[in-house]
């Protein structure tokens, strides 16, 4: 769409990317939702993915772990990298590439199973512990999720029993239970009030140091608080990516600047 | 314009629509009520200790139960839910999980619409066919296939619109977590539709245990205990059939006996069932 390059992120800031995309294009059976996406994610940071309603925002995230190969109309064609290494090699264990990428979706999905087997299930799948460890893992997992201190005493009640906003963090702390270098989360907090809504706010400042972070929002005051860097998509194109104060204060693309001022979307 | 004629007319139009459609449910009600009402009284009669301990007895002897069509009713019923309900199950989890928009997965479904709609005397005649004739005597077995072929599209169909109540979410979020696709389905697709997945078990086991049709060619009957699965087999359905048809009051009162027994278990089963899904929606 423009002609100008984009900036990527590898020329906004040192480290080499935790995840490269490029020339990504998406199809939904002859319908094509993304059109030639390059995009950079730096490692341990936040990068916020905004754009209105339909512009192929959580059509793009699914990608990275592949999850969009559950429907057989579905169809990724380009080239995303993982450390450097197609995430759609031969080689790649898709199992091993969803423990290494979490998702987190837009409404909180609890398995239909206690509180303490929705974070236990998917260490018991990963690796082989003891019932020892477990536990202590299923603390570790719930307390960076900021949710320890609410359920240390419902363990054995059903995940579906507890609030909206801490349904959402237990689906968090059920993602870093099996260790993750990459969070992916889309629209964590559409479907959550505005209270549970700061906490989650708040946990994902305390996360991105330790995982690298990609969540995609309609809320802009959201992106602007939260986020190092911004993508800005608009009908499968990637307008503008920078740094987000840049985008947020100083954007380069007329149509970035109208989106945040929120003359539509 | 004529507004005043045309109002009184579609008032007239709406009453007679009520007073037909409230007088079709109340025959039909009518019917419904006096069927139970006759089973009850005529069966309740029929039931003492030795209707269900006793075997049945010759014609002009006294007492006598049905105590063989019982245990052969209970046993075929159950060993053709240990058939059917494991393949119209995973056929359901074909159905809803993988062969979803495919063509294959049409022709499937397309064949489980048909067959539920196969009169069970048919099913009856080809499993006469597949298992009795070659082996020369009927059996349990046999039975057993027949009313399995008749559960299987049930359980089926049910699974895979159980499994189409699954939000894709949660699919989503299991895979998500790196669960390999069958685990997925098994323990938290099969976990979150638990009670409707039952449901549909028990309503197809209901279904079954009224049948006769298909017995009648594949168990048949038997006045003894059973000595094998391989043997002609006692069972409730067949044994109304042959009794209600004879000239004895005694026959015929069993036979009361055994259609008020199978009655209030299908009624049973089905209100069980039906909390089981309420359970499921609330």
């Amino acid at each position: 769409m423009s002609e100008t390059k984009l900036p990527l992120y590898g020329d906004l800031a040192d480290p080499t990317p935790k995840i490269s995309v490029r020339g990504l294009d998406f199809f939904y059976g002859n319908h094509q939702a993304l059109y030639a996406n390059d995009l950079d994610i730096a490692p341990n940071r936040v990068t916020a993915v905004i754009g209105p309603s339909g512009c192929g925002k959580s059509t793009h995230l699914r990608v990275y772990n592949r999850i969009f190969e559950l429907y057989r109309d579905q169809q990724a064609k380009g080239e995303v990298l993982l450390n450097g290494e197609s995430i759609f090699a031969p080689s790649v264990k898709l199992l091993e590439l969803r423990r290494r990428i979490g998702m987190i979706f837009q409404k909180p999905t609890p398995f239909p199973m206690s509180v303490y087997e929705n974070v236990a299930y998917g260490i018991r799948l990963h690796y082989t512990v003891a019932k020892s460890e477990l536990d202590g893992r299923v603390e570790e997992a719930l307390k960076g999720a900021a949710l320890w201190e609410e359920v240390r005493d419902l363990l054995n009640r059903p995940g579906t029993a507890l609030s909206g906003g801490q349904q959402q963090r237990l689906c968090i702390a059920r993602a870093i239970a099996v260790e993750p270098e990459v969070l992916l989360m889309d629209e964590p907090t559409s479907a959550i009030d505005p209270i549970a809504t700061a906490k989650i706010e708040e946990l994902v400042e305390g996360l991105k140091g330790r995982y690298t972070l990609v969540i995609v929002t309609h809320n802009m005051q959201q992106a602007a608080r939260i986020s190092d860097f911004t993508a800005f998509f608009f009908k499968g194109y990637i307008i503008e990516f920078g740094e987000t104060k840049q985008i947020f204060t100083n954007p380069k693309n007329k149509k970035t600047e109208e989106y945040i001022t929120g003359r539509f979307g | 314009m004529k507004k005043a004629s045309n109002t009184r007319r579609r008032e007239l139009t709406d009453l007679t629509m009520r007073l037909v459609s409230g007088a079709a449910s109340l025959i039909g009600i009518f019917f419904l009520v006096w069927i139970l009402w006759t089973v009850a009284k005529n069966g309740l009669a029929a039931f003492n200790y030795d209707f269900f301990t006793a075997l049945p007895t010759p014609p002009g002897i006294e007492g006598g139960g049905l105590a063989n069509a019982i245990v052969g009713t209970l046993l075929i019923t159950a060993m053709a839910a240990l058939i059917g309900v494991p393949l119209g199950l995973f056929t359901g989890v074909y159905l809803a999980e993988f062969g979803k928009n495919t063509r294959f997965g049409g022709m499937v479904r397309f064949t489980i619409n048909i067959t539920m709609g196969i009169p069970s005397i048919i099913v009856g005649l080809f499993v006469y066919t597949l298992l009795v004739l070659p082996f020369k005597h009927f059996s349990a077995y046999a039975g057993a296939v027949s009313l399995a072929i008749i559960m299987l599209p049930v359980v089926a169909r049910t699974t895979e619109d159980m499994l189409g109540l699954v939000p894709n979410a949660l699919r989503e979020s299991a895979l998500a977590i790196g669960m390999p696709r069958w685990r997925a389905i098994v323990s938290i697709l099969f976990r979150s539709a638990r009670s409707g997945l039952l449901t549909g078990i028990l309503l197809a086991v209901a279904r079954v245990s009224g049948e006769t049709a298909p017995l009648l060619f594949t168990a048949m009957n038997s006045p003894y205990w059973m000595k094998g699965l391989a043997e002609p087999t006692a069972n409730l359905t067949v044994t109304i059939f042959n009794y209600a048809m004879s000239p004895f009051d005694d026959w015929k009162t069993l036979a009361w006996g055994a259609s008020l027994l199978i009655m209030v278990t299908v009624l049973g089963v089905n209100l069980f069932a039906r909390t089981l899904l309420r359970e499921k929606t609330r």
